[in-house]
């Protein structure tokens, strides 16, 4: 499973993109496998606001249902829409098609704290 | 000296982070060439899935698939008082017919449910297939009630594999592959038969809602007739796959089997789980003169099916609710992938058994709505 060195992690395995002001955020493949097929995701609306260490949705599988945590303070605004009806794209595609939501941050500096791409590789093979 | 009780021949087991020891099966090795995802069950390390679960359970209903169900105890008993023993154990009247096999329940003198069992009658033998997370516990009433009769129990579990074939093709697939005639076997019924010199014990039954068969066999045998029967990693069936407990899991759902710590515990009896059909009052079991006083008092609760709105799934102890009050408790619950519809099994009183009647589910942070419906949520077509 190749992680990509593009995006920061947590510890509860969320993924963090930044583009410009704007943090794409979703789960990761490890945490999509982990939790089997998919069959439910619950995210905010878009204009919601969101709080770091918050949780910010939830993503719901045959075996179990999980927060999904934001690591940013800002408002959401856009979310993805396919995942409603076709929440198994996040076992297919967590990284890239299965991104959750995008988030006006309002600092981008909580995302200094999280793990990069090697850092997560080494947190998941423990 | 350790303490953890002591079976022939013991698996072969490995450690979790925990520090458990953890059973392997005799396939463990081939689940992980096959890219099983394993998990740890009843004290065993097993495959949830290999292809996905939804994936696995569209195969199981369509075409045919394998489950290593070697967790699953296997208790043989012999010795001229086992009619007798076992007709005490068993809520279920036994034919002593040799190919037989019968559902029971296994319950204590309250009624509380200890395990439900396939109870088997062989050529000079009987055989006790139970839960693989019941097994200490079975074995040790056994062992209890047996004092004093000419029964001897021994545990085949660790020296023999288990697995289920399932779906349908499975019949005419093990048919045409290991070259028997299956045309005489019916359901609860089993035979044994040699196959390239290996004894093997095979029965028509499963936990899937689908026509199969399910296959006991020596531990050392399984890895050589498998791959000759149904592939391997390197080559695989075009028709027969690996399946997991989460397929496993969502099939029984919708067949509305019931799964022991789920819709079967020792809280209640075998009536209230909605399993009279497998319980004779007529005959002394233990747990009888319990359960023919529930009778006469009534049920309190009744086991029903739910269809829920929406896609969340309701999971064990989310409470059922009528208007504002809670009036029972979901046992069971996924997204049925044949019907493409949230479905539970939940416990409710009498009253609001009735198909059609309006509930809701709280599944924690939301609510939703759901409505009685028949049980089974599926049944096979013919």
């Amino acid at each position: 499973m190749s992680v990509p060195s593009d995006r920061k992690y947590t510890e509860t395995h969320e993924w963090f993109m930044v583009e410009g002001d704007v943090v794409t955020m979703g789960i990761t493949q490890y945490a999509a496998d982990e939790l089997t097929d998919i069959t439910y995701v619950d995210l905010p609306d878009v204009g919601a606001s969101v709080a770091a260490g918050e949780p910010v949705g939830e993503v719901e599988s045959v075996k179990a249902t999980s927060d999904v945590y934001s690591a940013v303070t800002g408002e959401v605004v856009e979310t993805n829409n396919e995942l409603a009806d076709h929440p198994e794209i996040l076992n297919e595609d967590a990284f890239d098609r299965g991104w959750l939501l995008r988030i006006r941050a309002d600092s981008l500096k909580p995302l200094n704290k999280l793990m990069d791409a090697r850092e997560y590789e080494a947190h998941i093979a423990l | 000296m350790p303490t953890t009780a002591c079976h022939a021949g013991d698996a072969d087991s490995i450690q979790t982070s925990e520090g458990l020891a953890v059973l392997k099966t005799p396939l463990y090795d081939t689940h992980v060439r096959l890219g099983g995802k394993m998990v740890e069950f009843a004290g065993w390390s097993l495959p949830v899935s290999f292809a996905g679960i939804n994936e696995e359970h569209v195969h199981t209903r369509t075409a045919c698939s394998v489950f290593d169900v070697s967790h699953m105890g296997r208790l043989k008993l012999t010795g001229k008082d086992v009619p007798a023993f076992l007709d005490r154990i068993c809520t279920r009247k036994l034919a002593p017919e040799p190919g037989r096999s019968f559902y029971s329940h296994v319950c204590r003198e309250d009624g509380g449910i200890l395990d439900d069992v396939i109870v088997s009658c062989g050529d000079g033998y009987w055989g006790i297939v139970c839960n693989g997370a019941n097994r200490d516990k079975i074995v040790a009433w056994l062992k209890r009630q047996m004092a004093g009769r000419a029964v001897t129990l021994v545990d085949d579990t660790t020296a023999t594999a288990m697995l289920a074939i399932q779906g349908p093709q499975a019949i005419p697939l093990a048919q045409e592959r290991a070259g028997i005639d299956l045309s005489g076997l019916k359901r609860y019924r089993f035979m044994v038969r040699n196959l390239f010199g290996i004894e093997v014990r095979v029965y028509r039954s499963g936990y899937t809602g689908e026509d199969g068969l399910e296959v006991v066999l020596p531990a050392g045998a399984v890895n050589l007739l498998l791959p000759h029967l149904f592939g391997s990693a390197d080559q695989p069936d075009p028709v027969v796959k690996p399946a997991g407990l989460g397929a496993r899991d969502t099939l029984r759902i919708e067949a509305a089997m019931p799964l022991y710590g789920h819709e079967l515990t020792e809280d209640w009896d075998s009536l209230t789980a909605g399993l009279a059909w497998c319980v004779d009052l007529t005959k002394d079991f233990i747990g009888a003169e319990a359960m023919r006083k529930i009778q006469a008092r009534g049920l309190q609760k009744q086991l029903v099916g739910l269809e829920l709105e929406g896609r969340r799934i309701a999971r064990q102890h989310h409470e059922v609710l009528s208007g504002s009050e809670v009036v029972g408790e979901v046992t069971s619950g996924t997204l049925s992938p044949t019907l493409g519809k949230s479905i539970a099994m939940a416990f409710v009183p009498p009253p609001l058994a009735e198909v059609g009647t309006k509930l809701e589910v709280n599944l924690g942070r939301a609510r939703a709505a759901a409505t009685v419906v028949k049980l089974p949520f599926y049944k096979r077509p013919g």
